[in-house]
């Protein structure tokens, strides 16, 4: 079984961030970028299906130079060998031309499928995993919380609303994860170690033979970031717990009108 | 390229889901705005009686496409369904939910169509001619602004309980014109096999009002029965951090942060919660927003409108009281 994942770098959650004064971006300096966390899932789940099943896994990530680290990260989790896709386009492509750029890196290798994580934390955008299912011509599977594979086919359950959708997929298939599919390993000591020899194989969008022609322009552009609102500030209610109750259903009451 | 709104009806057990009256309520707004109208999508199996709730809710026009291919959702079909409907007629807009399949499809549809996408919208206003969404990013420590080329398909795929749903009237004029549903090579390739319930007390996270949620706080499952009887008396829905998730007290889709779900409720009641940045990703939005802790520094007093510093197991059982007793006056 030949698996993909294709892994996004993106800044740590943890990190508080700085908007840029022209609101195209955030501030780089002194933030820490990390692995997309559903990314993490996404590689461990190739890693336990390659050491159930064999095969290989083969991680892609579009990125600038700081994402071959994201690259660094999964081969010491386990994976096999990882294209990093630098480009000084990519900056400009909206998310259906960078899917195009992935689907000629993910078609360049072997593959039975494809795995994403369920969203990138940074842009929250959800919309890589199907335009690449659309592109390869695929069937896909969303947000999955447990893959099973069988004979060409695979079993995939989703949380939909009110219900968990168990859904059968012919391989090969993209499948983006959920983080309840599984629990990350930590890279090993070793790993680490042959993760530093293993080569990174770079390649440029026009390596890849990909024309974006017209469908490279992007088709929404961002007008700006803001901090989000600032919240009013909000009251301590003190006293006796039996008249701070009775305050606090008298203000949602009276004062915010919520209940 | 015309200047109707579309939105596509999400509906379950014969009746439009809530996020669908949303969807018409802004999908009314931007064509009176437009001077045009609003034309629903409504697919799936036998639900040609959705057309009356969907005219009631403001369509002007339904397509229905009923077939029993289209009875349980998959990719494959709707978007086989859906994309010549869309690239026959262009029309300015078209609004799906963020829901589970709203959120499977309308990526994949983009990418057929060749359409602008901006998903997890929280406004879509128009500014002249241009289409103009708000989306939160970075784990909601930014909100992003984004506008449609002028000359794209636009896909927006909105947050549930953000636009008010659209008022009912009876006596609207609505037309209704099935549409022919394409044979569908895909149906081989993915199946539903299955959709076990999960059995949900209450009304589900993303559309309650008011959500009672539990943190690390609440120290063992037996203890989210505090929760649920306040949620009880209140109407409300249940949710919690992740370290009750993690620890196996309550189910996965309680989660409520960044690794979880993001709610847009008019109360949230934050109990024995200490507000680290990844839980107020999920629920800062809240219109009021209630802390109940024990430290009086956590860090969720930092939103919170109104804060008790104090121990949820003594506070509790006071406010469901409290509550019932009002509800009670309510009724009377
Ligand atoms: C990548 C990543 C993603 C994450 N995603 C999420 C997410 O989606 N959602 C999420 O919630 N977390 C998420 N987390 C975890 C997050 O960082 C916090 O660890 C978590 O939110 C803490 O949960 P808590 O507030 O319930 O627990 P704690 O931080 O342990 O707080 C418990 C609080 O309960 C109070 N308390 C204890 N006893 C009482 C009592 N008797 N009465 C009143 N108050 C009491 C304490 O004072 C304390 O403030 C994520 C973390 C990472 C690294
Ligand atoms: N630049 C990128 N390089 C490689 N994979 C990516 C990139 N951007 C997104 N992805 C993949 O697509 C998923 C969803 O991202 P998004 O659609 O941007 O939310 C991520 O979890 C990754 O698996």
């Amino acid at each position: 079984m030949h698996v993909v994942v294709c892994v996004k770098q993106v800044p740590d959650t943890e990190a508080p961030i700085r908007i840029r004064p022209d609101g195209q971006g955030v501030d780089e300096s002194g933030l820490t970028f990390v692995m997309n966390y559903y990314d993490e899932h996404a590689v461990e789940e190739a890693i336990r299906i390659k050491e159930r099943a064999g095969g290989t896994v083969t991680l892609i990530a579009a990125g600038p130079a700081r994402a071959a680290e994201a690259l660094r990260a999964g081969l010491a989790m386990g994976a096999d060998q990882a294209i990093h896709i630098q480009d000084p386009a990519l900056d400009g492509l909206d998310h259906l031309a960078l899917a195009r750029v992935l689907t000629a890196a993910i078609a360049s290798v072997p593959y039975d499928l494809v795995l994403c994580g369920k969203l990138a934390t940074d842009d929250n955008a959800a919309v890589i995993g199907p335009a690449l299912a659309e592109f390869l011509d695929l069937p896909q599977a969303t947000a999955v919380t447990r893959l099973e594979l069988g004979d060409g086919t695979a079993t995939a359950h989703r949380e939909v609303e009110g219900g968990v959708e168990v859904l059968e997929i012919s391989l090969p298939a993209v499948v983006t994860v959920e983080r309840n599919i599984n629990e990350p390993r930590y890279p090993s000591l070793p790993g680490i170690m042959r993760a530093k020899r293993t080569p990174i194989t770079v390649k440029t969008i026009a390596d890849l033979g990909v024309d974006l022609g017209g469908s490279g322009a992007a088709r929404v552009r961002l007008l700006g970031l803001a901090p989000p609102p600032a919240r009013p500030p909000g009251r301590m209610l003190e006293g006796e717990p039996a008249e701070v109750v009775r305050e606090l259903v008298r203000l949602l009451r009276e004062e915010a009108r919520v209940l | 390229m015309s200047r109707e709104v579309w939105i596509l009806a999400e509906h379950a057990g014969g009746r439009p889901r809530k996020i669908t009256y949303e969807l018409l309520g802004k999908a009314r707004a931007l064509a009176e705005a437009l001077g045009s109208r609003v034309t629903a999508v409504a697919l799936g199996s036998g639900v040609g009686a959705l057309a009356a709730d969907l005219g009631a809710h403001g369509a002007d026009r339904v397509l229905l496409g009923d077939a029993p291919a289209l009875g349980q959702y998959t990719a494959d079909a709707y978007t086989a369904a859906l994309a010549p409907l869309v690239a026959a007629e262009r029309p300015f807009l078209l609004l799906i939910g963020s829901t589970a399949s709203g959120r499977d499809l309308a990526p994949r549809l983009a990418a057929r169509l060749g359409a602008g996408i901006v998903t997890d919208c929280a406004a879509v206003d128009l500014d002249g001619e241009d289409v103009v969404a708000t989306r939160p990013v970075m784990t909601r420590k930014a909100l992003a602004r984004v506008a449609f080329q002028a000359d794209v398909l636009r896909i927006a795929v909105v947050l549930p309980h953000i636009f008010p749903p659209a008022a009912e009237d009876r006596a609207r004029s609505y037309e209704t014109v099935p549409v022919p549903v394409p044979v569908e090579r895909g149906a081989a390739r993915a199946r539903v096999v299955d959709v076990t319930p999960v059995a949900r007390e209450s009304v589900p996270l993303t559309e309650a009002d008011i959500i009672v949620s539990g943190g690390r706080g609440l120290r063992g499952p037996e203890n989210f029965a505090l929760l649920h009887r306040l949620a009880d008396a209140l109407g409300a829905a249940v949710g919690s951090s992740r370290p009750p998730v993690d620890s196996g007290w309550v189910p996965h889709d309680y989660e409520i942060g960044q690794t979880g779900k993001t709610v847009n409720p008019q109360l949230y009641i934050a109990c024995g919660i200490s507000g680290a940045p990844q839980h107020l990703a999920g629920m800062s939005g809240a219109r009021c927003i209630v802390a109940i802790n024990r430290d009086p520094q956590a860090p969720i007093f930092q939103v919170a409108t109104y804060g008790i510093a104090g121990d949820l197991f003594q506070i509790l059982p006071l406010l469901t009281e409290e509550v019932r007793r009002l509800k009670a006056a309510q009724q009377g």
